[in-house]
């Protein structure tokens, strides 16, 4: 009834705005309080109305997950991502259909997908929507997303389906209130987990990027406002090369979050475990037939050997501490020693344990080393007879680790000789990769499309700093740049401007009169 | 409040509008009064302080040249004031780009005074009067006049407070305290006391200043000569150019040392400022020398600026040497200074502190919210510097005329004026220090330079009546000549000739391989439009008087066209979150889902628009999707 009104007044204009202001007011996820609006929020205001993807399913190991996909454009970006039966072409299906065929990232076939296509005004936002069921794991149904903003989809805020919804008609004005409800719970779960996903790694590193540029560019200012007490005259070349550097940051995160990479370039996964566990026995079984072993590679130091297995689509990559084995019965601590740098490089760790014998202190140095990494246990020799198990390992663990408070490590029974609960392993590493648990080691890793977006938009204001720079553009032209490079990158954090640079130019810099 | 046996009387003198002070907010603010037609009265503490610059002899600077600027470009009078009393001018950041060039003129203090206050004396309309006021008189949060200390008391419509530093002063050095004004001048003791009966929130500011010394007794040759520029640029879109080339004076440049620094550690236990005696906040952008050792300590020299305080005077100004140690101390500390050894001292640098108020009682107009016909301008809203005060007090001069007048007021937004964003901070964000305009304040710095100001507010001086028919005809003009000559070098075409290769390589430039648009040509770094006056036959002549500013336009148009596009697309965006308005009358409690501290902050500062609502700090981006899905539902029902 009430929208009907609105209409009656001729304001569609008003549900225009209205419309652009709500989605990007979410999009722009800044939710420090008592910090001001930066002038990027502005521009994120009025992004012009975008068709918009985001994951709708939980992302867990289930065995579906849904893309969805509305807006204007949505066919047609489905279209182009969408390989089915004889060139078919999704743009020329009836609404109400579903389709099988393939997800393609360029060449590349993701995954075997249904297609439900859905023509607008009769869907659930009023505008076209393509829902792509593919494979679910985290792993697929993130790379599906990744490919429709790839080819021009924006990433959904939280509550935007349901905002398009409402602003679309769907819904009653009375629903109103429900609406901002949803408004505002969304965006307190969207925080929690968004910083949640910004794990201490890569919040640290965007803060430390955008602090030196935060420097740079109130050095800049300040010299603009005092130009009598500070120079800033040739700074261009030092800029230049300061830049080129926070560049690469942004790009290895950026790089990060393309999780191809994992596939190519594999786990760097280290077999931890006392001389005679049986490592190498479950190295073997590892490489058995059926298994390709893609590469043998002498490491830099003749005791290293790292060998390439692909386990259900997974590269892993085992750094195998040969040495150990040629060299155990000299001095063990020597080789744990080892292994605990190896370790320390990896991104899992496998640590094997002979359960026929009981733990010593080398165990003891393992299990601690484990707190700080993805690791599985692996119980050897589960055909013998047990000494230790499950609740040993977990309480000493925990007796070890006294800051942590839960044992979610998993533990699992094999017999690395017969073979026996290898099957158990593959699947718990596949499982641990899927669900994102296991990422990069010594990259922090870029799961957001939304943050994924801001570092391109980061990256992008950088590179223009630079062309101003090898353009000659005098140094006020920099900081237009650097500042939006700033609060792009304070997107992600949720930092804004506010009175960051002002702060700044006078914390650091002497003002005169 | 009890008068010295004074009665209380009527002055039967028709007055439409008062205005408390005459410094360089109320200046303005009398003179738009006048101009635009009330009948106007100007109250000063003393005649003779009219226009007074107690702190820095000069008018302009990075961003400030800007507010001189705008200030011309509305019809305001310091602009005209500076270009017929300066002694020396500088645009500085020439070598930066066009949007933080600024001017800077050296004034003649006591001349910059007198020609402002003969322009107050000749003003149709505007009277002065020596009083200091004591009273707001209000009938139902309505301004009904305004009481001075002898008891007369003037019906008025509206009142415009400038009171600048004057209300309950104290200036401070060491030890040494007095209840006065800048430069010993009285204070004004009562109208703290009206104002927060009225319900005004004060608090309190402290600001600083530096000695000025005998000119007889500085050793010039041990400091580097600070000339003018060889060309001048006026202020004033009004001067002619030429007018303003006169004969300059110089200031000087020496620097503090290991010894100075010494000193004033040594000393800092006696400083009012480390030893808690003054309350007042002081501005972080001009620190007073003992916070700049203390702050920067590894910074082992500090730049001093010896600067003239007119023709008629031997006393010069210390620039960078700001401070409230005792007198002792200070004799001292200078004369470590190179050329200073045998330094006199006219009058002591001292720390003044004063009553201001929160300006966020203000709306945009500045007015206040409470009191219908009160306005301020100037250091009484928290701000600093003789531009910034110059700025509000002409808005809230011309907001107090339109007022009386039944028309809306004027506000300028963040993307029209510096003069916009300082309103606009000081009315929305909340502030613990004297305010300054800087150019980093500024979002769409590239659209609002000094040499645009004319272009983007002299339509609106003209509409306000500020701008007469002949000076708005000629700015038309100038517009016409930027406009046509852009357009024609975008056709013209230059081919590979000898002559078009030599300039290009004369410059520093490479040669053409083909035959290319003029306009492309001024987009070169190390080319200009009037570096290429030899190759461009058809170029046509421009007024004397105009052909600088012309030239300058059409130089900065195409040379900077996408930054200046990107820069006008921004804008946009942001001219659609200024253009929602939010009801006076809006219920924030009514509001379901709003968190409690936006509430809080939304009821305090009534934002006028969802784009100032954004601003305010404490309201989150989730706030203003739930206003925004209110005032939507709202406006229907």
């Amino acid at each position: 009834m009430a929208m009907r009104i609105l209409y009656l007044y001729g304001l569609e204009n008003f549900l225009n705005y209205l419309y652009k202001y709500s989605i990007s007011y979410n999009r722009s996820l800044m939710y420090n309080e008592g910090k001001q609006i930066g002038r990027k929020y502005v521009d994120m205001v009025y992004k012009e109305r975008q068709t918009i993807a985001a994951i709708s399913t939980a992302v867990s190991e289930s065995g579906i997950g849904i893309v969805r996909m509305c807006g204007s454009q949505a066919i047609e970006i489905a279209d182009k991502v969408y390989r089915g039966k004889k060139e078919k072409r999704l743009i020329s299906q009836k609404t109400y259909t579903i389709h099988y065929g393939y997800i393609l990232d360029g060449d590349e076939i993701i995954d075997e997908v249904l297609v439900m296509l859905m023509r607008g005004p009769k869907t659930f936002t009023g505008e076209d929507t393509i829902e792509i069921n593919c494979h679910g794991g985290v792993y697929v149904v993130n790379r599906v997303l990744d490919t429709l903003i790839k080819n021009g989809a924006g990433p959904a805020e939280p509550g935007e389906f349901t905002k398009r919804a409402f602003l679309n008609g769907k819904m009653d004005l009375s629903q109103a209130e429900a609406v901002i409800d949803v408004i505002q719970s969304e965006n307190e779960y969207a925080l929690q987990s968004s910083i949640t996903q910004l794990r201490g790694g890569i919040k640290n590193k965007i803060s430390d990027v955008r602090k030196e540029i935060l420097y740079h560019t109130a050095f800049i200012e300040s010299a603009l406002d005092d130009p009598e007490h500070i120079s800033v005259d040739g700074y261009g070349e030092k800029l230049k090369g300061i830049l080129e550097n926070l560049m690469k940051e942004i790009k290895k995160m950026i790089d990060s979050s393309s999780s191809g990479r994992i596939i190519k370039e594999g786990i760097n996964t280290v077999i931890l475990g006392k001389p005679n566990a049986g490592k190498s026995s479950l190295l073997n079984t590892l490489l058995g037939e059926d298994r390709a072993i893609v590469t043998d590679i002498a490491g830099t130091t003749r005791d290293i050997l790292q060998e390439h297995i692909r386990l259900q689509g997974i590269s892993l990559n085992i750094v195998d501490t040969a040495g150990i084995r040629d060299t155990e019965d000299v001095i063990e601590k020597i080789g744990v020693d080892k292994a605990v740098q190896y370790a320390k490089e990896s991104d899992l760790i496998i640590y094997v344990i002979d359960s026929s014998i009981d733990l010593d202190e080398n165990d003891f140095s393992i299990l601690s080393l484990l707190q700080e990494k993805k690791s599985v246990i692996l119980l050897n020799k589960s055909d013998l007879d047990k000494v230790i198990d499950f609740n040993k390992i977990r309480d000493k663990y925990l007796e070890i680790n006294s800051t942590i408070k839960e044992f979610d490590i998993p533990v699992i029974d094999i017999s690395a000789r017969n073979g026996q609960g290898i099957d158990i392993l593959e699947q718990t590493i596949k499982d641990m990769f899927y669900k994102g648990h296991i990422s990069f080691n010594t990259e922090v890793y870029i799961t957001n499309a939304r943050h994924k977006d801001f570092l391109m938009k980061a990256y992008d204001s950088l590179n223009k700093v630079i062309d101003s720079i090898m353009n000659q553009m005098p140094e006020d032209f920099y900081s237009i740049d650097l500042i939006d490079a700033y609060e792009s990158l304070g997107m992600i954090t949720g930092d804004t401007m506010g009175e960051d640079l002002i702060n700044e130019i006078f914390s650091k810099f002497c003002m005169g009169k | 409040m009890k008068f010295s046996a004074n009665s209380v009387w009527e002055n039967k003198d028709y007055y439409d509008a008062a205005v408390i002070g005459a410094g360089h907010a109320g200046c303005e603010a009398a003179l738009a009064c006048a101009r635009l037609g009330l009948h106007t009265v100007v109250f000063t503490v003393s005649v003779d302080s009219i226009a007074l610059m107690p702190c820095n002899p000069n008018i302009g600077g990075s961003s400030k040249g800007h507010l001189v600027r705008e200030v011309d470009a509305l019809g305001g009078e310091m602009g005209k004031v500076i270009d017929k009393t300066f002694i020396q001018s500088k645009m500085l950041n020439k070598s930066k780009g066009p949007a933080v060039h600024s001017l800077r003129a050296q004034a003649d203090k006591a001349d910059y005074s007198r020609t402002m206050r003969l322009v107050l004396e000749n003003q149709e309309r505007l009277d002065i009067k020596q009083q200091e006021v004591v009273d707001i008189l209000t009938e139902d949060q309505k301004v009904t006049g305004v009481q001075t200390y002898s008891g007369a008391v003037y019906p008025c419509r509206a009142v415009v407070l400038c009171t600048g530093t004057y209300l309950k002063a104290r200036c401070i050095y060491g030890e040494v305290s007095t209840n006065t004004g800048p430069n010993g001048l009285q204070a004004a003791n009562y109208l703290t006391d009206s104002l927060k009966k009225l319900g005004i929130r004060m608090y309190r500011l402290k600001t600083g200043t530096p000695a000025r010394i005998d000119r007889n007794s500085v050793d010039f040759s041990k400091m580097e000569e600070q000339p003018g520029d060889e060309r001048v640029v006026p202020f004033s879109f009004t001067t002619n150019p030429d007018d303003v080339q006169i004969d300059q004076v110089s200031c000087w440049l020496t620097y503090t040392n290991e010894e100075t620094h010494n000193i004033i550690r040594n000393n800092l236990d006696r400083s009012p400022l480390f030893s808690g005696k003054i309350e007042g906040t002081g501005p972080r952008y001009c620190p007073s020398i003992e916070d700049k050792v203390v702050k920067f300590a590894d910074k082992n020299r500090h730049q001093v600026f010896i600067e003239p305080e007119g023709l008629n005077t031997n006393e010069m100004y210390i620039g960078g040497m700001s401070s409230s140690l005792p007198e002792d101390v200070q004799y001292a500390m200078y004369r470590t200074v190179p050329g200073l050894e045998h330094v006199k001292i006219v009058r002591n640098a001292y720390a003044i502190e004063y009553d201001c108020i929160d300006a966020r009682q203000l709306k945009p107009t500045l007015e206040f919210k409470k009191i219908d016909g009160l306005f301020s301008g100037g250091q009484f809203n928290g701000s600093s510097g003789y531009e910034e005060a110059a700025a509000q007090g002409l808005m809230a001069g011309i907001n107090a005329a339109r007022k009386l007048s039944g028309l809306d007021g004027i506000v300028l937004d963040r993307s029209e004026a510096y003069i916009g964003v300082l309103i606009d901070d000081l009315v929305t964000k909340e502030s613990h220090e004297p305010y300054r305009m800087m150019t980093s304040r500024a979002e769409y710095r590239l659209l609002l330079r000094q040499d645009n100001a004319d272009e983007r507010l002299t339509r609106i001086g003209y509409e306000i009546g500020l701008i007469s028919e002949d000076r708005y005809q000629i700015f038309l003009d100038k517009m016409r000549f930027v406009e046509t000559e852009v357009d024609r070098l975008s056709h013209v075409y230059v081919g590979t000739d000898d002559k078009v290769q030599r300039l290009l390589i004369d410059s520093g430039s490479s040669p053409l391989l083909s035959g290319i648009s003029l306009k492309e040509l001024v987009r070169r770094p190390e080319l200009s439009y009037s570096i290429l006056s030899e190759i461009d036959e058809g170029r046509p002549v421009f007024p004397e008087k105009l052909k600088d500013e012309i030239e300058e336009q059409v130089n900065i148009r195409i040379k900077y066209q996408g930054y200046i596009n990107r820069q006008l697309r921004q804008v946009e965006q942001f001219k659609k979150l200024e253009n929602k308005r939010i009801p006076e009358n809006i219920d924030y409690d009514s509001i379901k889902s709003l968190r409690i501290e936006a509430v809080q902050k939304l009821k305090e500062i009534r934002p006028v628009s969802i784009g100032q609502a954004s601003r305010i700090s404490g309201v989150s981006p989730a706030d203003i999707s739930v206003l925004l899905v209110y005032l939507g539902g709202r406006n229907e029902s």
